[in-house]
């Protein structure tokens, strides 16, 4: 069977399984599946760029996907009325101060190495420079926080059509990718799993707290929609005609038709990106990439800048993976900070490019599609089994109770059972990276 | 000035808090580093084998609480540990035999060993939330304190106060029990010498006849028991819960690099450092300046660097300015 | 020579596809010092590693003390009383010097402390630095360290890669003079030398190979004695 032949015939099987969904289930739970599907394969294509191309081990994912949701935030949530005034200038000019401070040192830093002078001048200026911020920032976060705190209380977005937050999602990623490239890239690569860690953590604990900026674990609900509401739908006399002719329900036909047209764009974007990565990898900049990744030492023997080279794919994958993000919040038109858990939206990921295969973009999305369905489908499938098994134990004991609570967890174990397997029996993935 | 009341409201919020907290990422530094240093990889999965240990410990626990044992005032998991470990043993002998034994003698970049890290991170996560579910669990009984709060204000008379948990105790007494029979086992017995020149230079230590395989296992039995007290003293000191344990990584990977990875008696130092920063950042001084500035100096704000839930913010920034200066740990060459 | 005490006879093979020893045959009698020399590339080193089990050999055999030893991993022949110290990383260097003798001793269950009492007689330097850290000492202290850490078993053989590289003219005629000293005891030794011409005055045997085969074999008398060999080996 040729390599073309088995990739068609992969892709039809998760097709399959999809449709199965749409037969047995519901045709709303499969589009469900194809959008977070279609979502995940950019996020497994913004992590190969990385991965598979460079070597880059960033298991910090989900801190760039959050960055992109704040940015369907800023961009498309309508400004706070009053909060640029009460306090939003002030806030902008305290973290322009705290970057600057943090310049300053820096730079001190690399001139004064060494002497004690220079480390007492360090800290003066990092203690002061921190008191000095703080005393900028904090009444400034409070005003802010004041406005309308049950429903506002922070400075709002810019009022802007809710696709342009895409790029911009892509953008906020991409700085934020450049800014820990510049730091960490240098490092082992254990090492810059470790502190990639660390940064998505923190990024979270950032949108966590930081009410003025994005209302913290209060949510932002209603982000703008670049789709209809469903409700408009089915007020609209066009689209119940057309749905009476084909004899379906209108409720869940103006659904379906919503998830449809997100399904339509998300293509697009999918499309567009892979396009956008297969043109880079041929071109001479991605021979050079390939070169490095295959022989680190002799690319750098040979003059090539890998350090440089390494931060450009690293910022190019952070912001894939920050116009995921900005497309995740907007599908669901809401942005909760408390719902990015690590082993979704990083090791999920990290599962997905490892079966589709590194260096693979059609392996991204296909492991993008089947991770997800899998992601999905274990839990039903874990807690009926269960049912199945305890079916003899008698209603309401506490232990059939726990047994079948808990069998929603085995997709956990699936997962990791997956990953490990693919690791060890074809580290090349199911559609091999050239 | 009040010197003696800023030194106990100090020693109640700061000093007893962060030397406990410390204890506990040293503990489970000290697996981490030893897995290094002998394996070398970074064992993602090692927040989840404390989960695991600590899930163990607290079944054995109820187990006994059933059974009517008690060793009251002490807590009942302290003698349901041996169960806890002996688990988390074999779960992570089990785990090294079928996962990463086949790796061991072809050459394979650490990377594939950190991301199969990962899968064994996913399925003991999975296994902990399908054993005891994902809900915060408190698992301490016995006396809660050795003093209270207000014992202390009686004897004392002072307006501050410091209370002194069981736990705590606890914590501090078998932190220096196990990093001092580790240090001994690692530094005056045949085996723990033997381990130390595997992970000092593998090819000299297969020279000399030393089997790789049991270094091996003695270092996976060490991190499984390591890991699992430290699980098991964080639960009684805080509490038990699937997620917590594993955001406990971060910091306990910051503790032991800031020991230097793979030098296991730096990962003590290791976490005092990681502990002490977290709670001095995210600590307001405010009562603490109070008592030692003069009348009218009374600070109006909170005297906080950071806001509490910027904890893991500390240990992350501690450990970049590490390896950003000093990657190979600020404790090199001192010890082993 | 008929039936030497070691001898790695025929020896060919390599890493990958090609192979780097070429039927060449090294062998050493019982207390004897036997050294290979050769330019860069010879297969010195390759050769020596063929005789400690280091390296799969497609043709030939070794033989130690007339019994086949070719199948035997490298830890086996250690413990048939063979001790290789390698050319770099060759002692444990977080370790203190008695740790390194001790390490050296593993396999020994019975009670080592005479063997150690020798290697510090042999070398009294490192009885003066036995709790340092074996990685803060010289180069040359070093390479004590490394030999006694393989004296520890009581070795019949002690294998030598290049003992003397990268420590001042000065420190490597001490090390050829303990060499010599460990050779009294009784040990055979067989080492790898960049620098020919002092190691061929310390051999009793030399082997001068070229791209994996044997050039010239002699006494290291016969070998410094010989134009040919000094004009292109020995610069003259």
């Amino acid at each position: 069977m040729s390599q073309t032949t088995r990739n068609a015939l992969l892709f039809l099987l998760v097709g399959a399984l999809i449709v199965l969904t749409g037969l047995t289930q519901s045709w709303n739970a499969a589009l469900t599946i194809v959008n977070m599907g279609l979502l995940s394969a950019i996020m497994a294509l913004g992590v190969n760029i990385q991965w598979g191309y460079a070597g880059l081990y960033n298991v910090g994912t989900m801190g760039f996907i959050a960055l992109g949701g704040l940015a369907t935030v800023l961009v498309a949530m309508d400004p706070v009325p009053g909060a640029w005034q009460a306090g939003g200038l002030r806030i902008l000019a305290a973290l322009i101060f705290g970057g600057a401070v943090i310049a300053a040192a820096a730079l001190l830093y690399r001139r004064l190495a060494g002497s004690l002078s220079g480390v007492l001048a360090l800290a003066v200026l990092l203690v002061a420079g921190f008191v000095f911020y703080r005393w900028v920032l904090d009444p400034a976060v409070a005003a802010v926080e004041a406005i309308n705190p049950a429903l506002q209380g922070n400075i709002g977005g810019l009022g802007l059509p809710v696709l342009l937050s895409w790029p911009v999602g892509g953008l906020l990623a991409a700085g934020a990718g450049w800014l820990i490239g510049k730091t960490a890239l240098g490092l082992r690569s254990d090492y810059l799993a470790i502190a990639t860690l660390g940064i998505a953590e923190i990024v979270i604990a950032v949108m966590k707290n930081e009410e003025w900026l994005d209302r913290g674990v209060k949510n932002i609900v209603d982000i703008p929609r670049p789709v209809p509401y469903e409700i408009d739908l089915q007020a609209n006399e066009t689209f119940l005609s057309l749905v009476s002719a084909l004899g379906a329900n209108p409720a869940s036909a103006s659904a379906i038709a919503v998830k449809l047209l997100y399904a339509a764009m998300f293509l697009v974007v999918l499309l567009a990106l892979i396009w956008l990565s297969n043109a880079a990898l041929h071109s001479p900049w991605g021979r050079m990439m390939r070169a490095i990744r295959d022989n680190e030492v002799a690319a750098a023997a040979m003059g090539k800048d890998v350090t440089r080279r390494h931060l450009q794919i690293f910022v190019l994958g952070c912001a894939v993976l920050g116009i995921a993000g900005a497309m995740l919040a907007t599908m669901e038109s809401q942005l909760t900070p408390g719902a990015f858990q690590p082993m979704r939206y990083t090791f999920l990921i990290w599962v997905m490019v490892v079966v589709g295969g590194s260096g693979s973009n059609l392996g991204s999305v296909l492991g993008g599609f089947l991770i997800w369905y899998l992601w999905v489908q274990v839990e039903p499938w874990g807690t009926g089994l269960m049912r199945l098994a305890t079916a003899g134990m008698a209603d309401g004991s506490p232990l059939k109770h726990h047994l079948v609570e808990s069998a929603a967890h085995m997709r956990l174990v699936v997962m990791g059972a997956i990953l490990i397997l693919m690791l060890r029996f074809r580290p090349q993935g199911l559609i091999p990276g050239k | 000035m009040d010197i003696l009341n800023a030194l106990v409201a100090f020693a109640n919020f700061v000093l007893l808090p962060g030397m406990t907290y410390g204890c506990q990422l040293a503990l489970g530094a000290l697996g981490a580093t030893l897995v290094y240093g002998i394996l070398r990889f970074s064992n993602f999965a090692h927040g989840d084998t404390m989960a695991f240990g600590t899930m163990a410990t607290i079944l054995a626990t109820w187990g006994l609480q059933a059974a009517g044992v008690s060793i009251a005032p002490l807590p009942t998991p302290l003698i349901a540990l041996p169960f806890g470990f002996a688990a988390t043993v074999l779960m992570v002998l089990a785990t090294d035999r079928l996962v990463y034994r086949p790796y061991r003698n072809r050459k394979v970049a650490s990377i594939t060993l950190v991301m199969t890290s990962l899968g064994v991170m996913f399925v003991m996560g999975g296994l902990v939330r399908i054993f005891i579910g994902v809900d915060d669990r408190q698992f301490a009984d016995g006396a809660r304190f050795v003093f209270t709060a207000a014992q202390f204000r009686t004897w004392t008379g002072l307006g501050e106060t410091v209370a002194l948990r069981t736990a705590q105790v606890i914590t501090i007494v078998a932190t220096a029990v196990a990093v001092g029979w580790l240090h001994w086992f690692l530094t005056r017995t045949r085996t723990g010498k033997s381990m130390r020149a595997f992970s000092d230079n593998e090819n000299l230590a297969l020279l000399s006849g030393i089997n790789p395989e049991r270094v091996v296992m003695i270092v996976w039995v060490l991190s499984a028991m390591l890991a699992t007290l430290a699980g098991v003293l964080y639960g009684l000191d805080k509490s038990f819960r699937p997620i917590t344990y594993f955001q406990l990584l971060l910091p306990v990977f910051a503790a032991a690099v800031v020991g230097g990875l793979g030098n296991p008696l730096g990962a003590v130092p290791g976490g005092f450092v990681i502990a002490f920063s977290e709670v001095l950042f995210t600590y307001s001084f405010k009562k603490v300046a109070s008592y030692l500035l003069p009348q009218g100096w009374q600070p109006e704000g909170l005297l906080q660097f950071l806001a509490t839930d910027y904890k893991i913010a500390v240990s992350f920034a501690v450990l970049v300015l590490v390896l950003l200066f000093r990657p190979t740990g600020i404790f090199r060459g001192k010890t082993a | 020579m008929s039936n030497p005490f070691l001898i790695g006879e025929a020896m060919r093979g390599g890493y990958g596809a090609a192979d780097i020893l070429n039927g060449c045959t090294i062998a050493v009698e019982k207390g004897e010092i036997a050294v290979i020399v050769g330019p860069n590339g010879a297969g010195k080193s390759t050769a020596m590693k063929a005789v400690f089990g280091m390296l799969r050999l497609r043709q030939g055999s070794v033989r130690l003390g007339g019994e086949d030893i070719t199948r035997l991993q490298p830890q086996e022949r250690v413990a048939r009383g063979m001790a290789f110290v390698p050319q770099t990383e060759n002692v444990f260097a977080s370790m203190t010097v008695e740790e390194n003798l001790e390490m050296g001793a593993f396999l020994r269950r019975d009670d080592f402390r005479s063997t150690m009492e020798q290697v510090y007689a042999l070398f009294p330097v490192l009885r003066d630095k036995r709790r340092q850290a074996a990685g803060e000492l010289s180069g040359g202290q070093r390479q004590q360290v490394a030999v006694g850490r393989a004296l520890m078993t009581e070795p019949s053989v002690l294998l030598l890669d290049e003992p003397t590289a990268g420590v001042s003219p000065i420190v490597m005629d001490e090390l050829f003079d303990r060499i010599i000293d460990v050779a009294r005891t009784g040990v055979t030794v067989l080492m790898v030398e960049q620098n020919a011409r002092q190691a061929l005055e310390i051999a009793d045997r030399g082997y001068v190979l070229v791209q994996g085969a044997n050039r010239f074999t002699g006494t290291g008398r016969e070998l410094l004695a010989d134009p040919e060999v000094r004009s292109t080996f020995l610069g003259g």
